[in-house]
């Protein structure tokens, strides 16, 4: 089984748009009935949008722990503030109170409270789900929002993918990655055989692209790039073709600018199903075809 | 008075409009703008600021000192993360685990436990031509917990002007948030006045964009939103700010003129400079609407 993750760096380059349309193209060939998707975008979760799949299970998912004190034995002495380092207690009307969203569990008031007024509750901070789409199981979450994203629930719904693959002998799991370089990212990241980064030629594309790749490398993932609406400024494009062969990454394709992806996010579709003859499209169907090739033999180099 | 500039979903013309209104703000008002995307600043980019100044922030995390501890293992039984443990005669602890709470230094009976620095990134600060206070919180890469940094973002202070300085103007604070709904964009609202929303009319952004709503109304601020790149998509967005009060302050059509001019580095009211009254008008509605 392979995992390929499809991140951005910056949000918003296209990497939603990018993997559903993989995930149609994938259905199309010879992984047909053979794979399966993982939206690790949880607090974005765009991929469902798309899809539109039907949902066949959904749990709560409890992302750890939030201190509450017990207004009957507190003694207002004010010790849980002042150790607090997350500021997430406050005196207010008199009384000692926790900001459940500030709190980030670890426990040091209930050790420091002289009255034994605080313990720590369990808190259901998002939701996992499984549902079938058009083209194969998806795994995806929603966290609520002004949550933690610990990277845990992102594990989680990688975990969840993993197994149903390993079950069913499914043989590539395409991950929907989320934006940044923090937990959430590192979490969709480790243990990908292979991580394709969605960038668009701008100045802020390229500088979040140099981070988002030097994260990738960190964890020894190998990493591919694609330049979306490349022709807005040609010259950022070449600066980060530029850039990725001085550094030995493979800059593997380019996709143009066309509404048609934003009519197809719209009709809810991938837009080459939606629009197969689209420019986008043609450059997706192509760009799909050199990311198998390095998935399947992955020191080969596609011919770009 | 303090806007947060915030989105849901990432690149939809969030930097775009805060450093716009940052320029506009700028020829009457104090402006100090604070980028607050650690995982991923790119408002520096647009506003060019010099930064002279440079600060290493991170977490506190323990270290043991190997001649008073015994062992007795109370360090890893209060912390919650796994992040400290006995084993054997050695108390070892992951950095990386660690988050700086303090727990088991205080509960140490012996106070063997002292704390140490671990810098997870740097706060930059200085000045645009324009008189912007600018700081930004950078997170080192393979790091994991922006939080702490953005919290030591939102407490640096731009050094006084000089004495004798003419202070004209409002005092305004403009933060850029981090894309997303999770804890950091939370962080980023906290005491602020205003929360400007960036969002396309599509339906990620109309999906992205109710859960910043969901955060901007838990912590009781007024909100507002721009619609980027209108005539793509659809009008759900619209649909949605209508039956959800949200007034729509501005629209920036789709037009690639603007977006080349954003890809090359351009603050849109420079590329742009139509859009100056009307950044004008966005800013005077914003603090009307505080001021209310
Ligand atoms: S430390 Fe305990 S007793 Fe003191 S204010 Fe906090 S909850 Fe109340
Ligand atoms: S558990 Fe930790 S973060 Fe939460 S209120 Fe107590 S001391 Fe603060
Ligand atoms: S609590 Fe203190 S003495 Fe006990 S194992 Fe930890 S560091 Fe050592
Ligand atoms: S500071 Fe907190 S998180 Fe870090 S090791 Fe100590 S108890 Fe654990």
């Amino acid at each position: 089984m392979k995992q390929l993750v499809i991140l951005s760096g910056k949000g918003g380059t296209g990497k939603t748009s990018v993997t559903a349309a993989f995930a149609h193209l994938a259905s199309q060939g010879p992984f047909a009935d053979r794979i399966l998707l993982a939206d690790a975008d949880v607090d974005a979760a765009n991929l469902e949008l798309v899809l539109q799949p039907r949902r066949l299970d959904t749990r709560p998912f409890s992302g750890g722990q939030v201190a509450v004190i017990d207004a009957d034995i507190c003694m207002t002495c004010g010790d849980c503030e002042s150790v607090c380092r997350f500021d997430a207690i406050a005196e207010m009307d008199g009384r000692f109170v926790v900001d459940p969203i500030a709190c980030d569990g670890c426990a040091a008031c209930v050790y420091q409270c002289p009255a034994e007024g605080i313990h720590m509750e369990e808190q259901t901070v998002g939701e996992v789900a499984v549902s079938e789409s058009r083209y194969g199981p998806l795994h995806h979450a929603h966290l609520y929002p002004g949550q933690e994203n610990s990277g845990k629930l992102v594990t989680q719904v990688k975990e969840r993918a993993r197994q149903q693959a390993l079950d069913e002998s499914r043989q590539l799991v395409l991950v929907d990655g989320p934006p940044g370089i923090g937990c959430p990212v590192i979490a969709a990241v480790s243990g990908a055989d292979l991580a394709l980064l969605v960038t668009e030629p701008t100045v802020s594309g390229i500088h979040d692209l140099r981070r988002a790749l030097q994260t990738v490398q960190h964890f020894g993932v190998p990493a591919l790039v694609c330049i979306n609406k490349a022709d807005v400024y040609p010259k950022g494009a070449q600066d980060i073709e530029a850039d990725c062969l001085a550094n030995g990454i493979n800059a593997i394709g380019q996709i143009p600018f066309d509404l048609s992806i934003a009519s197809a996010m719209v009709a809810g579709e991938a837009v080459t199903a939606y629009r197969p003859d689209a420019p986008a499209s043609l450059a997706l169907t192509a760009l799909w075809e050199r990311v198998v090739t390095c998935l399947i033999a992955p020191d080969a180099t596609p011919d770009t | 008075m303090r806007i947060v500039v915030a989105s849901g979903k990432g690149g939809t013309g969030k930097t775009t409009v805060a450093t716009s209104l940052a320029r506009v703000a700028a020829e009457r008002d104090r402006v100090r703008f604070l980028d607050c995307d650690v995982e991923a600043p790119n408002a520096a980019l647009f506003l060019h600021p010099v930064l002279d100044s440079h600060r290493e922030v991170g977490i506190r995390v323990p270290r043991v000192d190997a001649d008073a501890c015994t062992y007795c293992g109370r360090c890893a039984e209060v912390c919650q993360f796994n992040a400290i443990a006995v084993v054997g005669q050695k108390t070892l602890v992951f950095d990386d685990l660690c988050h700086g709470c303090g727990s088991c230094t205080w509960n140490c009976p012996e106070q063997a436990i002292s704390e140490q620095l671990a810098v997870t990134g740097v706060i930059d600060s200085g000045q645009t031509a324009e008189g912007i206070a600018f700081a930004q919180g950078v997170m080192n890469v393979g790091q994991t917990m922006g939080v702490p940094i953005l919290r030591e973002l939102k407490q640096w202070t731009a050094a006084p002007p000089p004495v004798g300085h003419d202070l004209r103007g409002r005092a305004l604070e403009i933060r850029d948030a981090p894309p997303g709904a999770s804890c950091p964009v939370v962080e980023t609202m906290r005491g602020a006045d205003f929360v400007l929303l960036v969002t396309e009319p599509t339906p990620f952004g109309l999906h992205d964009l109710k859960q910043v709503v969901a955060i901007a109304r838990e912590l009781g601020l007024p909100a507002g939103v721009v619609i980027n790149r209108d005539g793509i998509g659809d009008d759900a967005v619209a649909a949605y700010c209508a039956e959800s009060d949200l007034p729509i302050l501005l629209r920036i059509p789709m037009e690639r003129r603007i977006a080349e001019a954003i890809a090359s580095g351009q603050p849109l009211v420079e590329a742009e400079p139509r859009y100056r009254p009307e950044f004008q008008t966005l800013l005077e509605h914003i603090v009307a609407g505080v001021n209310a």
